[in-house]
């Protein structure tokens, strides 16, 4: 019946055009939302989260994990991995992070991450360095809202 | 007419861009979420592995149990893709020799939640959990299901 090829064709192009987004939020960049302020005031300034940033991820730099002091990366938590963080590295490996009581060499594959608020942020001051592998993707600007439109500086 | 000719070219590239589309994304979407292939080699899987080289399948489906054999990436290198296999999942006590060339002093780590705890089955040649630590789940790629090649060891990789 009619109906029926009707329904199966736009099954098929919203199946098809799932999968294809799917792997452009995976291979080529995605919009997250930034919630909290432990980023502030880079991300969320103010404190209502209906005002909350909606940053782009680029996913191109996870070719080979280049990274560098001072980007700003998304990363799963060591501890629970389905939780997804967004912070600014602070050390790469090789480079020393004096923290409260000594000082910390990042080991190789890791990287110590901070906030930009570093009063309210849960980072790499509590939970140490993170290895490479969990960076999800790197944020490279602000796309909304429109008047907070913004390039992140790595 | 000249626009004619461009006008089919032009539609059959757009055509030949949606295939290509498709198929990256199939393959996108299959490998990254269900089973992928991969090539493992090295002696720190012995017997459970040949040290020369298996082509294996590896699925993202299940949850880990302790005993399964896995790649992940390693949290020294996040280019490297080590295999191993889980020996300690969150919570559990793992017990091991520190320096086995030195003494026979060991070290038992509780598994911290989160993370799963590796070794190779050819202990005397595999850097594992024992010099790197407990492993975070995020850099678990897959779990080894089975193997294709070397063909007369076609089979499932057991526990």
């Amino acid at each position: 019946m009619g109906i029926q090829t009707l329904i199966w064709q736009v099954t098929k192009k919203a199946f098809t055009g799932g999968i294809i987004g799917l792997t452009i939020s995976d291979r080529f960049c995605s919009v997250v939302p930034v919630r909290g302020d432990s980023m502030s005031p880079t991300f969320n300034p103010q404190r209502d989260s209906y005002l909350d940033d909606y940053v782009l991820v680029d996913k191109f730099c996870l070719k080979d994990y280049k990274f560098a002091r001072g980007d700003v990366v998304v990363f799963s938590s060591p501890s629970h991995y389905k939780e997804r963080y967004i912070k600014r590295i602070v050390g790469m490996p090789g480079e020393w992070i004096s923290s409260t009581e000594d000082v910390i060499r990042v080991p190789e594959g890791h990287c110590w991450v901070e906030g930009d608020n570093k009063a309210s942020s849960l980072d790499s001051r509590t939970f140490g360095p993170i290895p490479l592998g969990l960076i999800g993707g790197r944020v490279t600007r602000v796309v909304w809202p429109p008047q907070r439109l913004s390039k992140i500086g790595g | 007419m000249a626009s004619s000719f461009w006008n089919i070219a032009y539609q059959q590239a757009m055509k030949s861009g949606v295939l290509v589309a498709k198929v990256y994304s199939f393959l996108h979407v299959t490998t990254n979420y269900l089973a992928f292939p991969a090539y493992a080699f090295g002696p720190s899987m012995i017997p459970t592995l040949h040290p020369s080289g298996n082509v294996v399948l590896a699925e993202r489906i299940s949850k880990l149990s302790r005993g399964d054999v896995v790649v992940f990436q390693s949290p020294e290198d996040p280019n490297k893709l080590p295999t191993k296999r889980v020996v300690g999942l969150e919570g559990d006590s793992v017990s091991f020799v520190v320096d086995p060339g030195k003494n026979d002093e060991s070290r038992t780590i509780v598994v911290p939640k989160g993370h799963v705890w590796v070794e190779g089955d050819y202990t005397q040649n595999s850097r594992d959990s024992r010099s790197f630590g407990p492993v975070p789940y995020a850099l678990v790629q897959g779990r080894l299901l089975w193997r294709v090649w070397p063909f007369q060891d076609f089979g499932p990789i057991g526990s």
